[in-house]
């Protein structure tokens, strides 16, 4: 089953509910190593997204993803406001005119957006940052797409990287943004960007099967 | 948590129009995006702009005004304001000289102010940029985000907003802001944490007997964690630490600014101050100028900060230069 529109906007109303159910959660993973906003101004860009999605009505998943890329770049503040929004406008780029995505277009937009998140925050791999958990979570979609999987099983795969991936942040010492200050105090937390981008890989998941 | 206020995402937003309401005609707000705007905006001079999160009261609202800066652009508490701020406020107070944005160095601040740039960039308005970034207490900046930008920031607000005034072009206003960042350094420290009202709880701990050396605006940690001492002790850790990275050497003229996070009495800073002219005189560093106050605050936490800046001809002239705005006002 592919990702349509009324999955889309379903998927996220769904991202929206999960970030507000972690926002403690995330906000206290980011109080260890950052500053105790990262919960917070997700669930505050996530209410927004909501309302402005729910107002519309859209032909294509482009549209879609452009409002969120632009409620989430004028409402998230922080670094993960122009991240999370350049992510999503570099994906509504490649998704403009498409009525479903199916693994593979999913796999390229996303790759699109991890592209737009490295141009911005020029985080590479084990930097501790969200790349950590989207960089493999791209590259397993890609691959299940590449042998012919359905969009869930692609995805399904892609969310078990994401999760190994966040995971693998806890060991880490942080280069980038504000945890980078504590260097080798940065070890042994797990990245908050990181989780919130599992988060929403997983819920992406969870809803799309729910259609199904 | 005990904060006065009335509801919790209404903190900023009602300490803006609270700001407005005290000094009506010096400032403005914008009525449809969150910025401070000077009161007489747009002039025809180059529009300083700075911006960053809320929390760090007076600054960046407290310095809008005659000599400083033409806007300011607050984030929710300590998160960094989003790109359609600070377009619609250089929209708002670009008087046709150019826009130059004064921004702290951190990632969040350094991307937003980059969009806003590069949005109005398109539209054919000339934008400069400067990343103030004076705070000491980063040492590996190969591997961090770099060094943050602190107390270092209201001395460029001020000196470059009095250049602004005089007619500087944006090539001088810009460079003369380069130029204050490459001579200024910082350096800050914590007795308590502070609580971010939207979080309710502390950024982090300390026991009654431990201080954070090195500590950054935010709460982030510093250099290192150690039990409490004199302050004439922390004070001469900092200014060693703040002297040798210049370095500043003897005969040298400096503004010596010992700033409060918010929670620590004027008495102490006082103290401290004493202390850090003890210090210097004993390296043969001369005071020319000086400040002592809460002037780039954290919430409510106790400490302080010391910022040292070199000074030549210009510099103490432009930092005599009249300035009107409600955290700062003199000659006017």
């Amino acid at each position: 089953m592919n990702l349509d529109v009324q999955g889309m906007l379903k998927a996220i109303d769904a991202i929206g509910t999960t970030l507000e159910a972690h926002k403690d959660y995330l906000t206290d993973l980011d109080s260890a190593i950052g500053d105790a906003d990262h919960g917070i101004n997700m669930n505050r860009g996530f209410t927004k997204v909501r309302e402005k999605v729910s107002q519309g009505t859209y032909g294509d998943l482009g549209a879609i993803l452009k409002d969120v890329a632009m409620t989430l770049m004028s409402s998230v503040g922080g670094a993960s406001g122009p991240l999370y929004g350049t992510f999503f406008m570099r994906m509504s780029m490649k998704l403009a005119g498409l009525q479903a995505a199916d693994a593979s277009s999913l796999a390229a937009a996303m790759e699109e957006g991890l592209k737009g998140i490295v141009a911005l925050g020029k985080a590479q791999l084990e930097d501790k940052t969200m790349v950590d958990a989207l960089s493999p979570a791209v590259e397993a979609l890609k691959k299940a797409a590449g042998t012919g999987a359905s969009l869930t099983e692609a995805l399904e795969a892609a969310v078990l990287a994401a999760q190994a991936g966040m995971e693998s942040t806890v060991p880490l010492v942080a280069r980038k943004g504000r945890a980078s200050y504590l260097g080798k105090r940065s070890v042994g937390h797990q990245d908050p960007g990181a989780t919130s981008t599992y988060l929403i890989l997983s819920t992406l998941l969870m809803s799309l099967k729910e259609v199904a | 948590m005990k904060k006065l206020m009335n509801k919790v995402d209404d903190v900023v937003v009602q300490s803006l129009a609270g700001l407005e309401a005290a000094h009506p005609g010096l400032v403005k707000l914008h009525p449809s995006v969150k910025a401070v705007l000077r009161g007489d905006a747009p002039k025809a001079k180059v529009a300083v702009i700075s911006g960053g999160g809320s929390g760090h009261e007076p600054l960046h609202g407290g310095y809008v005004g005659y000599g400083m800066l033409d806007a300011a652009c607050p984030g929710e508490v300590f998160t960094s304001p989003t790109p359609d701020q600070m377009y619609e406020a250089a929209k708002a107070v670009e008087g046709g000289k150019g826009v130059l944005f004064i921004v702290k160095n951190y990632t969040g601040d350094v991307m937003n102010f980059q969009m806003a740039a590069d949005m109005l960039s398109g539209e054919g308005v000339n934008v400069a940029q400067v990343v103030i970034d004076d705070d000491v207490a980063v040492q590996d900046s190969l591997y961090t985000a770099g060094r943050r930008g602190v107390g270092g920031t209201v001395l460029a607000e001020k000196i470059v907003g009095a250049k602004a005034e005089a007619g500087g072009s944006l090539e001088e206003v810009k460079a003369l802001c380069e130029k204050v960042n490459s001579q200024v350094r910082s350096m800050g420290m914590a007795l308590t944490p502070c609580t971010v009202p939207a979080a309710g709880k502390p950024t982090f701990t300390l026991a009654d007997d431990e201080m954070e050396i090195g500590i950054g605006i935010h709460g982030e940690p510093g250099r290192q964690r150690m039990k409490l001492q004199s302050a004439k002790e922390i004070v001469e850790m900092m200014a060693k630490a703040i002297v040798d990275d210049l370095p500043f050497k003897a005969g040298d003229e400096v503004l010596a600014f010992v700033n409060g996070m918010g929670g620590t009495p004027q008495m102490e800073l006082y103290l401290a101050y004493n202390d850090l002219a003890s210090y210097l005189r004993e390296k043969g560093i001369v005071i020319a100028r000086s400040l002592v106050g809460n002037y780039i605050t954290s919430l409510e936490m106790q400490g302080f900060s010391i910022t040292l800046l070199k000074l030549d001809d210009e510099l103490k002239a432009l930092w005599d230069a009249p300035v009107e705005t409600a955290g700062l006002r003199w000659g006017r």
